[in-house]
């Protein structure tokens, strides 16, 4: 017996470890995985460093070494034949332009003794904003209706003044970055309502309800957002009584708003054709009102599926506001276009410099909010993958 | 317990469950949903009517044969002041579809490289392709426009600094200015000649599949009808006497004179939305390739296809399944995006039309006009994709 033991294959001693693969042992491995692995990838690495070396120097020229920084008129960016200061041939970003302008870029021509109150407005939102945007601090729900019903009606006043012994600032004196963030907000607060009506009402067995609504988003998605605010600002005058008048701002809002409606119903759709029938018959049997169980059951796990759909609208909305330039209002891509024409600052740097502080502008806010929606979509994942 | 539910008295059709009844609740709503937007479209439409009269506006298409009296920058069909305004708005849909085409073109072949380039082993292409989508998914596509029309081509030099490129064309803030073909006599036989050489190259890769099923040999379709396609149209060319002369660009003290000038604003419009579109473009591309399951892949491999036969046959006709729609929906906002043009004065639709409506005053009509036009393109497009689509859908098994 004790032979037959001896005879079985058992190791007494452990394998010496391997060495790990050669990707991760050093930093040549990692060029050897990742850059150099085949002739092909030789030559694709060789063509991205060609075009980074080509490219990235003379961006970091423009936009920092070259750059000029400090100033208060046109002479610090332009050449000497161009009647400035800078030698012939010099190419670099005109910051001091942006310096110089920031204030206007942010309220556009909101008087300067009144710009308190727009930035009272600004820190309201970020002190509401805030704690709803981190999920561990509770009182959701409060936080909710005070930054999307009493918000409003507050900065309603602040802004448009005329109350309250405040002057009165009309709304064509609102622009830049302000008038972005205010077209954005109220997008986004009407849309996401709107929209859920929108899309319950396409998918409703009423059939005049759903043709009403199947006709109102396709008409909508099938045209330009510019033909809908253009249809606002040319058609609501002619809607309404005669000797009614529509502010022109209200009248970007009004398309705005429902441009982002129509786009925003059919990424709920989406979701609600996610949702298995049986959560609707569940909720049915258990004698639930439809209302009740859209609230309680179907919508919350709809939203929560299609969440980065309801970002990206979000997204698609924030970039979308700068098209209220073509009807003459004054955001931020257009209160910086207006000031390429200024005397003051007219240089051939200025609007490229002006551009590039837009796009970053813009890109930041984007950026935010795609990180964030991936960010909610990690923290609401239940494991629940369909 | 049984008992007690037969005793049970019969429950009382009252009023209460009438207003609970499904149907009845649905009628009702129905009911008031009809009321309420006929009384609104009627309290417009009173609206509208008492509007246009007071400011004297005459309703009706007629105002589409007036002289138009504004001129055009950019037109595929002749048009002077002179014309009327029908032909205005043709000019800018003319416009708006060869803004829409060759877009949709580049964009597709830029997003397919960055889409691919992205899912690349390769570290360096990988991220590079991945800041490029970054960059220009959250920037809106007005701003690149503006970038390119005045952040670039504004400030190249003027027509008679004009940097010279090969084949004698010249790029100035006028515009891209090429040599311009001049086709003589015998020139409408080319198209002709390419037109039989599709249907040739067609038939032969029908005749070439019969074949395959029966005899199991292949042929190289794709290549043999390439050269088709290309010799044909070349040797009429050369039969009907090359009937091709240029009209090259002459540089004068303070201008260009002839050739053929692609304006700026084209240029600017055009790249903005390509680069802009291509952005997205390859982020389905990815999506697309990322979503068939890696078991497909493994599975050919076992079969022993080779790697390029096994994207060629297995991985791509799948994934094109998952690409086409919202691949659709990309055509569409590029088309959408292309009265963004009016912006930098690049005469569109929405630009051609919208100048109309200010000359004349015809809201109403303008404005249903141009939606008609832009739904027409939609639904065209979305009936087109939705076919191919079920094409492609119908190889699943």
């Amino acid at each position: 017996m004790a032979d037959n033991i001896n005879l079985s294959y058992i190791r007494g001693e452990m394998i010496a470890a391997e060495p790990p693969p050669v990707s991760n042992r050093n930093v040549a491995g990692w060029l050897r995985t990742n850059l150099l692995a085949t002739p092909k990838d030789v030559v694709l690495t060789i063509l991205a460093l060609a075009l980074l070396a080509f490219t990235l120097p003379a961006i970091f020229n423009w936009l920092i070494v070259q750059a000029s920084w400090f100033g208060s008129d046109r002479s610090v960016c332009a050449t000497i034949a161009q009647g400035g200061i800078q030698p012939d041939g010099w190419k670099g970003a005109c910051w001091a332009f942006v310096q110089d302008r920031f204030q206007q870029f942010i309220f556009g021509r909101y008087p300067i003794d009144e710009r308190w109150r727009v930035m009272l407005v600004g820190a309201m939102f970020v002190v509401l904003l805030v704690p709803l945007m981190i999920p561990k601090l509770p009182h959701k729900a409060i936080n909710a209706i005070l930054l999307f019903v009493v918000f409003p009606v507050v900065a309603f006043f602040l802004l448009l003044g005329g109350y309250f012994g405040l002057v009165r600032v009309d709304t064509p004196l609102w622009g830049g970055m302000m008038v972005t963030l205010i077209l954005s907000f109220v997008g986004i607060a009407v849309s996401f309502p709107v929209g859920i009506l929108l899309a319950l009402g396409r998918r409703s067995h009423m059939p005049i309800v759903k043709m009403f609504c199947v006709l109102f988003i396709e008409v909508i998605r099938g045209v330009p957002l510019i033909m809908v605010l253009f249809m606002a600002n040319v058609m609501l005058p002619l809607f309404l009584p005669v000797g009614w008048t529509i502010d022109n701002f209200l009248r970007a809002v009004v398309g705005v708003a429902l441009f982002a409606s129509a786009y925003m119903a059919e990424v709920i759709r989406g979701g609600l054709q996610a949702i298995p029938k049986g959560q609707s018959e569940g909720a049915d049997s258990l004698g639930l009102s439809y209302w009740q169980k859209m609230r309680l059951i179907v919508l919350p796990q709809a939203i929560k599926v299609v969440i980065p759909g309801i970002v990206n609208t979000f997204i698609g909305l924030f970039k979308d506001t700068s098209l209220v330039a073509i009807i003459g209002m004054y955001d931020l891509l257009n209160i910086i276009r207006l000031n390429f024409a200024d005397t003051t600052w007219i240089t051939p740097m200025t609007p490229l410099t002006g551009l590039v502080t837009a796009a970053i502008i813009y890109w930041i806010f984007c950026f935010g909010m795609s990180r964030y929606s991936a960010f909610m979509e990690r923290h609401l994942d239940t494991g629940h993958k369909r | 317990m049984t008992d007690k539910a037969v005793t049970a008295p019969p429950p009382k059709r009252d009023t209460t469950s009438l207003l609970y009844d499904p149907k009845v609740r649905s009628i009702f709503f129905q009911v008031l949903t009809v009321v309420v937007i006929v009384v609104s479209v009627m309290w417009i439409a009173h609206n509208v009517s008492s509007n246009l009269a007071r400011s004297n506006t005459a309703s009706g298409f007629g105002f589409l044969n007036g002289r138009s009296g504004f001129d055009i920058g950019q037109s595929l069909i002749a048009y002077s002041s002179d014309s009327t305004y029908g032909r205005a708005i043709m000019v800018g849909f003319l416009n708006t579809l060869l803004i829409a085409v060759t877009g949709i073109i580049t964009a597709t072949i830029v997003g397919f490289i960055i889409g691919i380039g992205r899912l690349s082993k390769n570290w360096l292409v990988a991220k590079l392709c991945t800041v490029y989508v970054e960059i220009f998914r959250n920037i809106p596509p007005l701003l690149v426009i503006f970038f390119w029309y005045s952040g670039v081509l504004a400030i190249l030099p003027q027509p008679r600094d004009a940097i010279q490129l090969p084949l004698s064309t010249f790029l100035s803030n006028r515009g891209l200015t090429s040599p311009y073909p001049i086709w003589g006599e015998g020139a409408s036989m080319i198209p002709v000649a390419f037109v039989v050489a599709v249907i040739i190259a067609i038939a032969f890769g029908l005749w070439q599949k019969k074949r395959q099923m029966r005899t199991g040999k292949q042929l190289p379709t794709g290549w043999i009808a390439a050269a088709i396609i290309i010799t044909l149209p070349l040797i009429v060319f050369f039969v009907v006497g090359a009937p091709l002369t240029f009209d090259y660009p002459v540089e004068g003290r303070f201008n260009l004179s002839g050739g053929g000038t692609i304006r700026p604003e084209f240029v600017a419009l055009y790249l903005a939305l390509s680069l802009y579109t291509a952005a997205f473009i390859a982020e389905i591309i990815r999506a697309g390739i990322k979503g068939v399951g890696k078991g497909q892949t493994e599975a050919a491999a076992a079969l022993g296809l080779q790697p390029n036969k096994t994207t060629q046959l297995v991985v791509v006709p799948q994934a094109f399944r998952i690409i086409i729609p919202p691949l659709t929906s990309q055509y569409l906002n590029l088309t959408k995006n292309s009265s963004l043009g009016v912006a930098i004065g690049f005469p569109e639709l929405f630009s051609t039309g919208s100048t109309t409506l200010n000359q004349t005053g015809q809201a109403v009509e303008m404005i249903s006009i141009m939606l008609i036009i832009y739904l027409t393109i939609s639904i065209v497009t979305s009936l087109f994709m939705n076919w191919f689509n079920a094409k492609m859908a119908l190889v699943e098994r």
